[in-house]
């Protein structure tokens, strides 16, 4: 049942991993040590189907009934990304686990001015927006494409990656 | 007297649909906003719309509203701005006022999509300057480009308190607080997880108390409710803020359905009283239909779905297109409406407008 997942985010507003780790849209643990791969986010039953038809592997299931839930194929995830800014709830990351031996790489939408740059210092925050670490922007990519909605993508301790989904502006 | 095939009062998104749907048929249009600006609340809706391709999942409502007010234009539609409608008389006249001049126009049909306003919410200090809707702080950031304050609380947490409160943050404000007075958050886990990670408290069995400050707001007072909605001694919280948004739904703006003398349902999950439609969105007055919020409160979506719906049935009734193509274009348009009305947020909606339309289930397939 989908309300299992909703349990902590319908009272609080975010998401508790243990409430979110057994959701159709989250890859196994097993896949995210292979290469980066796609969080989607979203367990709620809502009219909304664009990622599955943003995917070009073919790896986000939504059906015909298009409240249904979206289900991660994370075998045929490639880790492209091109799902993120497609959500119009902005609820898709992509986490690359073995970035490095120490550290993730995490890609989020963000859709708040003035933008960072690349290899600039930020605060990561998890789902609750606690700053928890810090992290370095790797890539910063906007275009209209993406329907204006930029994606960083940011280095950080991998110990975190399962919890960092935000970005905060240093001094800002 | 001035004549029209079809009289759409309200340029909203529903106004706007049905126009370019009786403009595509060859039908004549004219379209009626008491506004300077048609386009209703679309181009202040600068978040992608949910839903499927069909009904423009993905798109900004800013891009939505440009899109179809480039169609109108092109089916060359006559747009009245500035244009209060103040009644409609003999089932086919349409009375307005236009720079205080008295204006009267003919109309085969006339279509009321009049869309909705927010609902106010009375508590000590809420007369304090500071104190507005949600959806006027809305129009403030985005269309006006004013920041009304820098630190905000919000009350209520259904999409329009949530979505303001992430685009007040997106125009550089502070939103300290959303308070709900429900146990559960309203509106979208997904819009709420946007402003949870961007730091934004939940405040859920909570609500205000009352708002102090000598010219303007400075302190609003949250309290938490028991089972009973009454306050819990002690559970009081402060917060400094300057701005207070009200989000505690809508009302359908239904005047002229009430002067018309359409009969009307009471259906709380539709915001109240709401005008009696058959499946062509016709009121209990032939000639006489309606779309958009005013036959319930939903989202832009399904209001665009009701207008094109709208269209083809004037068009139908006009002859404008044969029966047989208005049947297959009107079974994809339910189709449509009927996935925005499914699932747990859906499903209340599409039961009270079965009630509302005396039975009629929508799309058969989707049953």
């Amino acid at each position: 049942m989908s309300k299992d997942y909703n349990r902590s985010i319908v009272v609080k507003g975010y998401y508790q991993w243990t409430d979110l780790e057994n959701s159709p849209g989250v890859p196994s643990m097993e896949r995210m040590e292979q290469g980066p791969v796609a969080f989607v986010e979203c367990t709620q039953e809502i009219p909304c189907d664009p990622c599955e038809e943003a995917c070009p592997a073919g790896a986000i299931k939504i059906g015909e009934n298009i409240t249904a839930l979206p289900v991660l194929d994370d075998e045929k995830c490639t880790g492209c990304g091109i799902c993120i800014p497609s959500c119009p709830g902005l609820a898709i990351f992509l986490v690359e686990k073995n970035y490095t031996k120490t550290t993730s790489l995490i890609e989020i939408p963000h859709e708040y001015h003035p933008l960072p740059c690349t290899g600039d210092e930020v605060y990561c925050t998890d789902r609750e927006g606690k700053p928890i670490s810090s992290g370095k922007i790797i890539k910063v990519k906007t275009s209209f494409k993406n329907n204006l909605t930029p994606v960083l993508s940011v280095e950080v301790p991998q110990e975190y990656c399962l919890e960092i989904r935000g970005v905060m502006l240093k001094g800002g | 007297m001035e004549k029209t095939q079809v009289a759409i009062i309200g340029a909203g998104p529903a106004g706007l649909s049905c126009a370019v749907e009786v403009l595509k048929n060859g039908g004549k249009v004219t379209l009626l906003d008491e506004n300077d600006r048609p386009g209703g609340q679309l181009f202040k809706q600068i978040h992608k719309f949910f839903g499927s391709r069909e009904h423009k999942a993905g798109v900004r409502g800013i891009d939505i509203g440009n899109l179809l007010l480039q169609q109108v234009e092109e089916g060359k539609a006559r747009v009245l701005l500035g244009s209060t409608v103040y009644g409609i008389f003999n089932r086919n006249q349409v009375a307005f006022i236009n720079r205080g001049r008295e204006y009267c126009l003919e109309a085969e049909k006339i279509v009321i999509a009049t869309g909705a306003s927010e609902n106010p919410l009375a508590f000590p200090g809420s007369t304090l300057p500071g104190v507005m809707g949600a959806g006027a702080a809305q129009t403030l950031i985005n269309i006006q480009r004013v920041l009304p304050g820098k630190r905000f609380i919000m009350i209520g947490s259904g999409n329009v308190g949530l979505i303001v409160s992430y685009q007040l943050l997106q125009a550089g404000a502070k939103v300290l607080a959303i308070l709900e007075a429900a146990p559960e958050i309203g509106g979208y886990a997904v819009h709420a997880a946007k402003l949870s990670r961007a730091g934004v408290p939940f405040f859920t069995g909570y609500t205000i108390k009352y708002l102090q400050g000598n010219e303007r707001v400075e302190e609003a007072v949250a309290v938490g409710l028991d089972a009973n909605w009454k306050y819990i001694a002690g559970t009081e919280k402060h917060f400094e803020v300057d701005t207070v948004c009200i989000s505690v739904g809508l009302s359908p703006l239904t005047e002229l359905c009430w002067m018309c003398g359409c009969e009307f349902a009471y259906i709380p999950a539709l915001g109240g009283h709401v005008p009696k439609h058959d499946q062509n969105l016709e009121t209990s007055i032939s000639g006489i239909y309606v779309a958009g919020d005013i036959t319930g409160i939903e989202e832009a979506s399904s209001a665009m779905e009701e207008g094109v719906l709208v269209g083809v049935a004037c068009s139908e009734s006009l002859g404008l297109i044969t029966g047989d193509e208005a049947s297959i274009k009107k079974k994809k348009i339910w189709n449509r409406l009927e996935q925005l009305r499914s699932g747990p947020f859906g499903k209340q909606r599409h039961e009270a407008k079965v009630v509302q339309m005396g039975g009629y289930e929508g799309s058969e397939e989707l049953q």
